[in-house]
């Protein structure tokens, strides 16, 4: 537990000291989302009507931008491939990487979002929701990113590849997550869609790891 | 360490495969505790491919390794245990102080406190510890060198394999990299080395890659025809 959390420290250094990527993505996602009253105009009932899917997916795209630098950068120096050949094993390293991913893209996504949802004259009864759907989707959507983030390794323009990779992967995750933020709009139970996201979550979190420390692996050989 | 506890570390029949060209085959090795392996051959002879196959990071396409007699690849996180690879990149992150840098892998390791003492002796060795405090960026090329050196100085394991280790380093510095391997030789550990300089190894004993290369055109066509 110790070295896990050694990682995810070093890599939170390495992010705070670089800086620039994390408040990239987190202006990504809000200069996104403020185009669209511009594009569609600024009727408050079409805006409220769309605002939960605009920000859900403009939240999908800002946590892609990131993806390639998951594991580029090490890959690049040889860190990669010293973590690969360190004692522990390779699925705890990757978990412990996307952990670091998610604490600086996918949290202040999460954090930025209730402001758009004001932004976008979302219901009131909708704010939490979207909390709790962004709570539980983007750490999803990191678990899948860093498959196709491990995928693209050692090839150019990978970060176009990513996309094309796991944005159709994330599909289950959006639907979900929007369809939460409408149901406690429109006054519905919650529940089922929260047991649902969780379960993707979950299922993410028990496969997604082997999966890119089995790309990481082919990667460095 | 293990102190006078002898290990054996020897490979069998290793065949190396780079994207369907045969690189070397039926490649055999053996050495012991206290050994120096040094791996010679012209570029392209698979030099690399065998520190990278012996630290596991690539695979053999048949034939296997055997440390003490038990094969390797039925426990590889043993076996990256008792190793330290130095690579043609040295993992120190431009942002990141040398000190940074040397507690982050110490920390990786299983002995990390001990480690983690270690290293500054370690940077001494190899005169850099008054950057100690400096970001990764500002180092030259040769100081990144020293500073991944003096990495695997700082936890102790038995196998350390180096791939052309000397590049970068002053004439200084090599001879403290050879006043290091005796030493970790004397302690019972053993080394690999590539190198296309010459080092003043003692009692080294020399492999040439190049004659187990496939430059014999039928013998890789029929290799390949058999399936392996």
């Amino acid at each position: 537990m110790g070295r896990f959390l050694s990682i995810v420290r070093r890599d939170l250094r390495l992010a705070l000291r670089q800086g620039s990527d994390s408040v990239m993505v987190v202006m990504f996602f809000v200069l996104t989302v403020v185009l669209f009253p511009f594009g569609i105009g600024p009727e408050g009932n079409i805006l409220a009507r769309v605002a939960s899917g605009v920000i859900f997916v403009a939240a999908l795209l800002a946590s892609m931008l990131s993806l390639e630098r998951l594991f580029q950068t090490d890959y690049e120096d040889g860190s990669l491939e010293l973590l690969t050949l360190s004692p522990m094993p390779l699925e705890i390293i990757v978990l412990a990487k996307i952990t670091a991913h998610w604490l600086t893209t996918g949290l202040p996504l999460m954090i930025a979002s209730p402001l758009l949802a004001v932004l976008m004259n979302m219901d009131g009864n909708g704010f939490a929701m979207l909390m709790l759907a962004l709570l539980l989707g983007t750490p999803a959507l990191s678990l899948i990113g860093a498959i196709g983030a491990a995928l693209v390794l050692g090839s150019r323009r990978g970060g176009v590849l990513i996309s094309l990779l796991v944005l159709p992967l994330f599909v289950p995750v959006l639907i979900f997550g929007v369809g939460l933020i409408e149901a406690a709009i429109g006054g519905f139970a919650v529940k089922s869609q929260i047991l649902i996201l969780s379960g993707i979550l979950f299922a993410c979190l028990a496969f997604c790891p082997f999966a890119a420390a089995a790309a990481v692996r082919q990667s460095v050989e | 360490m293990k102190g006078k506890v002898m290990a054996t570390f020897a490979g069998r029949d290793l065949v190396c495969i780079r994207g369907e060209r045969l690189v070397f085959s039926k490649l055999n090795f053996a050495m012991e505790s206290g050994g120096c392996l040094t791996l010679i051959g012209h570029n392209g002879a698979g030099k690399s491919s065998l520190l990278r196959m012996m630290a596991g990071l690539l695979h053999a396409a048949s034939g296997d390794m055997l440390w003490d007699d038990q094969v390797v690849a039925d426990d590889m996180d043993e076996h990256r245990e008792r190793l330290h690879y130095v690579g043609h990149h040295d993992a120190i992150k431009p942002v990141l102080t040398v000190e940074e840098n040397l507690k982050f892998w110490a920390g990786l390791r299983s002995d990390a406190s001990e480690a983690q003492a270690n290293f500054k002796e370690a940077l001494d060795i190899f005169s850099i510890g008054h950057l100690i405090d400096v970001p990764g960026r500002f180092l030259s090329a040769g100081q990144k060198r020293r500073a991944n050196l003096a990495r695997i100085i700082a936890s102790k394991s038995p196998l350390w394999l180096l791939d052309e280790p000397t590049t970068a380093l002053d004439k200084e510095s090599i001879k403290k990299l050879e006043d290091v391997i005796e030493s970790h030789r004397a302690n019972g550990g053993m080394v690999v080395l590539s190198t296309h300089s010459d080092m003043n190894i003692k009692d080294q004993q020399i492999l040439n890659v190049s004659e187990f290369s496939a430059a014999r055109g039928h013998e890789s066509a029929s290799l390949l025809a058999e399936g392996i």
